[in-house]
């Protein structure tokens, strides 16, 4: 325990003297994990990139004497119910996780800036009102929602990374609006006020650059849930349609259906949602770590 | 006390009057092909041609043949809604109580969702029950040895379980005992009145999967609490004043860390919420989000509506319920 009350102080020190420069080296070092993560999640990333290249057979390339076949140096993983490499659906898979994770994310930083920034700037009855709307979409469930706007707009990858975006945007203003609010007190921004500054000026030159770590937290913390929501809508049936290879879509269309005579094809797919998600939870765990200690155990806000 | 009690009760109904607008609006705000696919699907269920007659006839039955305000008013129970057949003036919405009938099944949604209440809450409660034993003695514990080997087994096992798709791990409890026992889980719901120890049983597993994913959430963020706590001055005075490290951490840092973990754990209902729709549509158990799930694939848009505003009225008064018990357990919150 003495250790914990020593450390605390040394350890503070420590964050604000290297708070801007060697952001690698403190990721290196203090967050070994979070490294792991990142490799994990850069690969994946490559490997969606690449995917064409890398994939052994093309994304929907189907042999039907390859039907269930079992693992062989022809296909790694073996075949899936219409005779379809699974490695390669797999591959693909990555690509359309990453997709729907990178997409659906940036759009949720933009929604949440959009939201959070005005929401915070102009204080008063407008920041009054537009809460209580977040606060109204908070009270949903997101995965009901999301059900429900899905439902209605029709399955498709375009309908999917709006829809998960904006309203994760929403959620995550909240954090966009406590950042600007605490911009507000500092001298610089009363400075610009004084200044007369016009209002889009203060906001691109003075607020924006001050809350790109909170920008970044949220898209670090968020990319994870995002992927693992656009795989339980697919699981659901409400995400992407089956000829899409998702890895949740997968598990759903493929798994269910041919998991007694092929439990592979349950479980592949899932296993690889697990590590990509966990890649990405650790990268952004250190993340956030690493520029706003304070936001600590908020992943759950 | 009483001031912060008013500020939130009336923070609580402008919120639960925004949701049920946003509900509203949600299904209202259909583009018009959702009508013609309805009507389309009537066709070819009936097989028999309906024409523009019966299209008006339909918009009439389905209330959507007015302008959309006065469809706003009827909902909320603000305007008298005609009967269809009878042309009769009454009062129903949900001011009265009332969520409308089943574009399908002509019943009232109240009903529906009623039959299928005590299913769900049975397995959110047995779920975040099972996150609590799971999750606090480990968040206690990854505190109070914060760095040691244990508190890094904790939080990695905590990670890898907030990375596990719920929906895949129950996939593998239905799929591999199975395969290699021979056993899986019963299709059909066993009555807690006829076979309570076989209702618990069937529960059980859909709530453990759904509770552990939970309890990693509330590990982490009550390490997080923990840590605060640990870290604050009376903790200080506690240890210096040569107290034994039981007396420190049960008496004086648990009794504070605790109290921001019942606002964790009613932070987690809405994702609790959107787990037991999946744990009931795997487990095939008849509640509130199989309801939800069923309904939306026949496009019964005012059942769909219903289950809605159902759970998020239960988030919100939880939400309440949590704050209230917060400002009472802990002065400080009240002068905000």
């Amino acid at each position: 325990m003495s250790q914990l009350r020593e450390a605390l102080p040394q350890e503070v020190a420590r964050k604000r003297r290297s708070a801007s420069g060697d952001f690698f080296v403190r990721l290196a070092r203090d967050k070994r994990l979070g490294v792991v993560g990142g490799v994990i999640f850069f690969t994946i990333v490559l490997l969606a990139v690449f995917a064409d290249f890398v994939a052994p057979y093309g994304m929907d390339e189907m042999r039907i004497m390859d039907r269930f076949a079992a693992p062989s140096a022809e296909h790694l993983l073996g075949g899936d119910q219409v005779g379809r490499d699974i490695l390669t659906r797999l591959i693909y898979g990555a690509r359309i996780s990453m997709v729907v994770g990178l997409a659906g994310t940036s759009i949720t930083v933009v929604v949440a800036s959009i939201i959070g920034v005005p929401s915070a700037f102009f204080g008063g009855k407008y920041d009054i009102t537009v809460q209580r709307f977040v606060d109204a979409f908070l009270a949903f469930p997101g995965l009901l929602i999301l059900l429900t706007v899905l439902s209605i707009v029709g399955p498709g990858i375009l309908q999917i990374v709006l829809v998960l975006g904006i309203l994760t945007g929403i959620y995550s203003s909240r954090i966009v609006r406590s950042a600007v609010i605490g911009i507000k007190e500092n001298d610089y921004f009363l400075a610009a006020e004084a200044i007369g500054s016009p209002t889009y000026k203060t906001i691109m030159r003075h607020i924006m650059p001050n809350i790109m770590p909170q920008l970044i937290i949220i898209f670090s913390i968020t990319i994870g849930g995002i992927i693992l929501d656009e795989a339980a809508l697919s699981f659901l049936g409400f995400g992407l349609p089956p000829e899409i290879p998702s890895w949740g879509g997968m598990l759903s269309w493929e798994g269910r259906r041919h998991m007694e005579v092929k439990p592979e094809l349950a479980l592949y797919p899932g296993l690889c949602l697990a590590v990509v998600i966990l890649g990405v939870n650790m990268f952004g765990d250190a993340m956030r770590d690493l520029l706003d200690p304070r936001l600590r155990g908020s992943e759950a806000s | 006390m009483r001031q912060y009690l008013i500020r939130r009760l009336l923070l609580v109904v402008v919120t639960l009057f925004m949701v049920s607008t946003l509900v509203f609006l949600s299904i209202r705000l259909i583009p018009g092909d959702i009508v013609d696919s309805l009507i389309a699907e009537l066709q070819r269920s009936s097989g028999t041609y309906l024409g523009t007659l019966d299209r008006e006839a339909l918009e009439r039955l389905w209330g959507i043949d007015v302008p959309i305000y006065v469809q706003y008013g009827r909902w909320m129970g603000v305007l008298p809604r005609p009967d269809p057949v009878t042309g009769e003036e009454s009062f129903s919405g949900i001011f009265q109580g009332s969520l409308g009938a089943s574009l399908k099944l002509g019943a009232p949604v109240t009903d529906m969702i009623r039959g299928r209440m005590a299913v769900t809450f049975e397995l959110g409660l047995m779920a975040i029950a099972i996150a609590c034993l799971i999750a606090l003695p480990v968040g206690i514990y990854s505190a109070i040895r914060q760095d040691t080997v244990g508190d890094y087994v904790g939080r990695i096992i905590a990670i890898i379980g907030l990375s596990t798709p719920n929906f895949w791990l129950a996939m593998m409890v239905m799929l591999y005992p199975a395969l290699y026992l021979g056993w899986s889980p019963p299709v059909a719901l066993i009555s807690f009145r006829e076979d309570p120890m076989g209702n618990l049983m069937q529960f059980l597993i859909p709530a453990a999967i759904l509770g552990t994913s939970l309890s990693a959430m509330i590990m982490r963020m009550t390490r997080t609490m923990m840590l605060e706590v640990l870290r604050q001055d009376y903790i200080r005075t506690a240890w210096s004043k040569g107290l034994k490290e039981r007396v420190v951490v049960t008496r004086h840092a648990l009794k504070n860390a605790l109290i921001p973990v019942v606002t964790i754990v009613g932070a987690t209902l809405p994702i609790m919420i959107g787990g037991a729709v999946i744990m009931e549509n795997i487990f095939a158990l008849p509640g509130m989000g199989r309801l939800m799930t069923n309904s939306l694939l026949q496009r019964d848009y005012t059942v769909v509506s219903g289950v809605n505003l159902v759970f998020a009225t239960a988030v919100i008064v939880a939400n309440l319920l949590v704050d209230i018990s917060y400002a009472y357990l802990d002065p400080r919150v009240r002068y905000r």
